[in-house]
């Protein structure tokens, strides 16, 4: 077991750890999530019917409308939330709705998360560090990883 | 719920920023929790996007409505009223969920109608001002160039700062009613200089005619740029452009880019030039739109069966003069059986288009014109179901991008199309 760490500036909220939840795209939860289960909604979304609850999502970046603001703390009530956000870039709304809610967020981290982290990878989100930090589980066959450091891999 | 959302206003412990002697007392708890809850909340986000302090405010415009709040929101905005909450600057409030005089026929969820009525009577208690309305820049307030505002919806906030010079960021449903509570906002973003520089230059090489054509542009160029601190700079625009397609262009780059500003150059206030808008910096990014980028956007939302079981044109409100075209495009005909026509507006235009004949003309023709609302936050999924709706057409391309989450397949199309297929019933593939 290694690890691999990512800095970044002060985010918002407690250290939590969990798996990672990767989307391949930009995340709304009005556009894209069922927000009363919390499951992906949206035909044709590559994680559509994937649950973001207990998961840490990695996202490239967010999308659309002021939704999230109130989303969040509705997705943390009915206990559905993820346990904490990671975005490449992220917007207002998503930090007032993680704030308002309690859930950790993190952005701008490097190297940029979303290039090399996949989905199922254990994480421990560190906001008061402006520190993530991933288990990998063999560093021997980086089969989860799609790229470490800016430097491309091969992915079996 | 409750007792959880009361230790919410507790709980949370703000680093450092520089803050004015009134607002070290807000944060002693001296003003009251709602006050303290507000500050704190906004001075979170503030650190994290690295605010050195905070700016008054003289106007808000905030998104509550029950279908986006939810139980939680419901409950945050009651005990924030229990704890006397009190709104300190002119606040107007977005769209509702809920038209209550067509609720019933449109199967609306009677918790959910029984629900927005109490949070019409908290907003009410609590100060604000119930507008109704996601085009309060067309008919409640019009903020002067460097204004500092704190206002909610999307659409609302691209139009602030780019058509009015004004500046917000997007402040969501709970950041707005913080911002309504403090009178202030976080100092960050698009309240500065720096970030409301051009950073991409788009050169318009089409023309643009519907309003669709507006959308169209707005979605081809937020799908290249899906960044909230990118600022579009469109060039090639001719100024006799007017408020509706503005509107159309900004609701739809906030839908698709998540942005909060463009340029236009000789159009809007900050951009007399291609330097004004840029500064000294050259943009990052260049984007040629020709006229197959707006057709790629058309084509990109399908025609899935000739039926059409829904027209909705929604999201923002209809304008006075949208409504006309409206009908004057019906021409006296009906909206076929198997299609409903459903149109959305806010009190105000409601009112004077009743007064002018137009809603008398949709109505006649069969069509619904919804006050107050927008179709998108109805539920709109379990309308889906209880009609047994499968497409939509609309001439929104923020609407079309939205819908599909309600597991819609959306078709977009120009104004005159989509009425057609409402008498027609149908849509060439």
């Amino acid at each position: 077991m290694t690890e691999m760490v990512f800095k970044g500036p002060l985010g918002f909220g407690q250290e939590v750890e969990g798996e990672a939840l990767v989307s391949a795209e930009a995340f709304s939860p009005r556009y894209d999530l069922d927000r009363a289960t919390g499951v992906i909604s949206r035909k044709g979304h590559p994680l559509e019917g994937v649950s973001i609850a207990g998961k840490i999502l990695v996202l490239p970046a967010v999308k659309g409308g002021v939704a999230a603001g109130w989303a969040l703390l509705n997705l943390r009530e009915r206990a559905i939330a993820p346990v904490a956000i990671i975005c490449s870039k992220t917007n207002p709304v998503f930090v007032q709705g993680c704030v308002v809610a309690r859930i950790p967020i993190m952005h701008r981290l490097s190297p940029d998360p979303f290039t090399v982290i996949q989905s199922g990878l254990k994480l421990r989100v560190s906001p008061q560090r402006g520190e993530m930090t991933v288990s990998l589980p063999d560093p021997a066959s980086p089969s989860r990883l799609r790229a470490r450091c800016g430097e491309t891999m091969s992915s079996s | 719920m409750q007792a959880r959302n009361k230790s919410d206003l507790e709980e949370i412990s703000p680093r450092e920023m520089e803050l004015t002697r009134e607002e070290e007392r807000i944060l002693t708890g001296d003003c009251g929790a709602a006050q303290r809850w507000a500050l704190e909340t906004q001075i979170q986000t503030g650190k994290f996007f690295d605010a050195r302090r905070l700016l008054p405010i003289g106007n808000c415009h905030m998104v509550a409505d029950y279908e986006v709040m939810g139980e939680a929101g419901y409950y945050l905005l009651q005990n924030l009223a229990a704890q006397g909450a009190r709104i300190s600057v002119p606040t107007t409030t977005n769209a509702r969920c809920v038209d209550f005089d067509a609720a019933t026929r449109l199967f609306q969820d009677p918790h959910m109608i029984a629900r927005e009525k109490e949070i019409m009577t908290l907003l009410r208690g609590i100060g604000a001002m119930l507008t109704d309305t996601c085009i309060n820049y067309q008919t409640v307030y019009q903020p002067h160039i460097g204004e500092h505002v704190a206002w909610g919806d999307t659409g609302t906030v691209i139009y602030a700062n780019s058509v009015f010079g004004a500046r917000s960021n997007f402040e969501a449903g709970p950041a707005a009613l913080a911002a309504a509570i403090t009178g202030r906002v976080p100092c960050y973003g698009f309240h500065l200089d720096e970030a409301r520089r051009g950073t991409v230059l788009v050169n318009v090489a089409v023309e643009l005619s519907d309003l669709s054509d507006w959308g169209a542009l707005g979605a081809a160029v937020g799908r290249i740029v899906n960044d909230y601190w990118a600022v579009p700079v469109f060039c090639g625009i001719a100024p006799s452009v007017g408020s509706d397609q503005l509107k159309h262009l900004g609701a739809s780059l906030a839908s698709y880019g998540s942005l909060a500003m463009f340029h236009m150059i000789g159009v809007t206030p900050e951009a007399q030039s291609e330097r004004h808008a840029f500064g000294d910096l050259a943009p990052t990014e260049i984007i040629e739109i020709g006229p197959g980028a707006l057709d790629a956007v058309y084509e990109s939302y399908y025609v899935d069966k000739e039926e059409i079981d829904l027209v909705v044109l929604t999201g923002p409100q209809l304008s006075l003069f949208e409504l006309r075209r409206v009908a004057e495009l019906l021409d006296g005909r009906h909206v076929n059986v198997n299609t409903q026509l459903i149109i959305t507006t806010n009190r105000q235009n409601h009112t004077v288009a009743s007064q002018l004949g137009y809603i008398h003309e949709i109505e006649r023709a069969g069509g619904s014109v919804l006050v107050g609302t927008c179709f998108y936050i109805m539920a709109p999924g379990e309308m889906r179901k209880h009609f047994g709706w499968s497409n939509v057409l609309t001439n929104s391309a923020k609407f079309a991008n939205i819908i599909g989450g309600y597991r819609y397949h959306p078709i977009f199309r120009r104004t005159d199309i989509c009425i057609e297929a409402a008498v027609s019933g149908r849509i060439a593939r």
